[in-house]
């Protein structure tokens, strides 16, 4: 089949590889219809992500139909059609009964690299590095999906791949984010970043009640997007003016939002002394694999650094529990079409 | 914590493309650290035991797994289940109400045979064993269950012991080896938990890439 493989920062290249095949008994394999690029495999792309191998299949953001189920997979036959969440999840262990998917015990066969580094290991992923699992990705043509009887989200008949294949990521991202806000009525979101995940974060902050959405960036046209389609008020942070911290008091009558959104991550740009640190840091740092890290946040979002305690902050942060955000999400299987309202400009690449 | 981080993925390359090798490397260190006449399950369990020549590898891990007691404690007590999730086993053969027979391989293709009884069960709770006087390696075992808290899952508590080889060889080999077997145990219980609770265990040996070793 083809695939696209990443060989080294800055060199991803669509080759020639075997096709997969069912390596255990849960496993199954997906005929991929439509893939997108995430933000986060600009990271790998960037050359900041450890553990990479030239060779590495990339793309966690896929969906397609099923060709060949294993033994053990009771609930998917061939022909099926499913979006496949980009975390691995086993379905059994302590985590994924909680709906914890991104915290699976099972699904990482290197959970010693990351609980080196980081103390504990999360759920494998697709396509994102050995640390992560080392599995082989969805930008291709074909793909394996383990404990497959757990994952796939079946679609149903008379919806469009690009209606559902947010649901792989980027749609339980962003509505994770608004909804660790604990949105009460009246609550304004400030939302940092306007990609994809950002889009997705303005609209499900409003899904869940939100009364405002002030969202931040230094794009013209997600600037544009964010107020055409999410509704949302901006603030573009490169105007020479700007200062976000300010124009956020101002527009809130003093008060500040409510909540605080970053949709931004890793390789943040920004005109904070702050942030120009974390990138010196970072240009320093991905001489250094593994260790490397890149700027995170944003300018004016209260990180750290002191300003959490004196405003009573409250902090939450995680991966995504792909599977769960589906199933508690704006998306019951027989309410309206999921993404109807999704902006489309979203589709593919942050 | 960040240089062991590193010292470790420095190693990782190496494992990545053979962890069955390395696992057998560690393993087959384990077995070699086998010395004669010296039960240290038995001095574990307050049990008679005989006088060690060196001072017994220790090595103890926990894990919680989301199953109760008497399903771990039955997958356990069934021997030849072993070398589903402790890698170096080759096989190990149940030939009596206690005695086992277990064959494991070690570095370099070496085979390593030894008899080894159940010298204490205690159901659902315990299971030690300890190989025979007269083995080619003197090592012995302990697996303990007890309940997790608020019903959730069991903790199991898997111990290990050897005696170094004397001689040159066992303390290079210590040396090389360093805090391995600890990592070895680590990985043997989270391989029983995987496929005590998923059935499996997670893998991606033989699926594709663009490696020229892999096409």
């Amino acid at each position: 089949m083809r695939a696209l493989c990443w060989f080294g920062k800055e060199d991803v290249r669509v080759d020639t590889v075997p096709d997969p095949t069912i390596l255990n008994p849960r496993d199954a394999i997906v005929k991929i219809t439509t893939t997108a690029i995430c933000g986060s495999d600009l990271h790998l792309y960037d050359g900041f992500i450890p553990t990479m191998e030239p060779g590495d299949i990339l793309g966690h953001e896929f969906m397609g139909e099923v060709m060949e189920a294993g033994v053990g997979v009771k609930n998917l036959k061939p022909g099926d059609r499913v979006v496949v969440p980009f975390t691995i999840s086993c379905g059994r262990c302590f985590f994924c009964e909680r709906q914890l998917w991104s915290l699976c015990d099972n699904s990482n066969p290197n959970a010693w690299m990351p609980e080196l580094l980081y103390g504990f290991s999360p759920a494998g992923l697709y396509g994102y590095s050995h640390m992560m699992g080392g599995y082989a990705g969805g930008q291709a043509q074909y793909a394996r999906v383990p404990y497959a009887d757990v994952g796939p989200i079946k679609v149903p008949s008379g919806l469009r791949d690009e209606q559902v294949l947010f649901l792989s990521d980027i749609f339980p991202t962003g509505y994770q984010a608004a909804e660790s806000c604990g949105i009460q009525p009246g609550d304004t979101v400030a939302v940092w970043g306007c990609g994809p995940v950002g889009q997705l974060a303005i609209k499900s902050a409003f899904l869940l009640g939100a009364e405002r959405v002030i969202a931040i960036d230094r794009v013209p046209e997600r600037l544009h997007l964010a107020e055409r389609e999410g509704r949302a008020e901006t603030i573009d942070y490169s105007q020479p003016e700007a200062d976000v911290v300010e124009q956020l008091k101002e527009m809130t009558g003093g008060r500040g939002p409510d909540a605080c959104i970053d949709a931004v991550g890793l390789e943040a740009h920004g005109t904070t002394l702050d942030a120009y640190y974390d990138r010196a840091q970072a240009s320093v740092a991905a001489q250094l694999r593994p260790l490397a890290r890149a700027p995170a946040g944003d300018p004016g979002l209260p990180q750290g650094r002191g300003r959490l305690h004196p405003g009573g902050v409250r902090r939450v942060r995680g991966q995504v529990p792909a599977r769960s955000g589906v199933q508690q999400g704006p998306d019951p299987p027989d309410g309206p079409d999921p993404c109807a309202a999704l902006p489309a400009a979203a589709a593919g690449a942050d | 914590m960040a240089g062991g981080g590193l010292t470790s993925l420095g190693a990782y390359a190496v494992t990545r493309r053979s962890p069955l090798a390395a696992a057998a490397l560690v393993g087959g260190y384990l077995i070699y650290r086998g010395a004669a006449g010296y039960c240290p399950v038995s001095d574990t369990l307050g049990l008679p035991t005989l006088s060690a020549p060196s001072e017994p590898l220790q090595v103890e891990r926990s894990v919680t797994i989301n199953r109760s007691a008497a399903d771990l404690y039955a997958f356990w007590r069934n021997l030849e289940n072993l070398s589903r999730f402790m890698q170096h086993l080759e096989v190990v053969r149940v030939q009596g109400p206690t005695r086992s027979h277990w064959v494991a391989s070690a570095p370099g293709g070496t085979v390593v045979e030894w008899d080894a009884e159940i010298v204490e069960e205690r159901e659902n709770e315990l299971i030690a064993w300890c190989s025979l006087p007269g083995s080619q390696v003197d090592t012995a075992g302990s697996v303990r269950f007890h309940p997790a808290t608020g019903g959730r899952g069991t903790v199991v508590t898997a111990r290990l012991e050897y005696v170094l080889p004397a001689g040159r060889f066992g303390a290079t080999v210590a040396k090389v080896f360093g805090k391995a077997p600890e990592q070895q145990m680590r990985e043997v219980l989270r391989r029983f938990k995987s496929i005590i609770e998923a059935g499996e265990a997670p893998t991606t040996a033989g699926q594709p890439s663009c490696r020229e070793e892999e096409r």
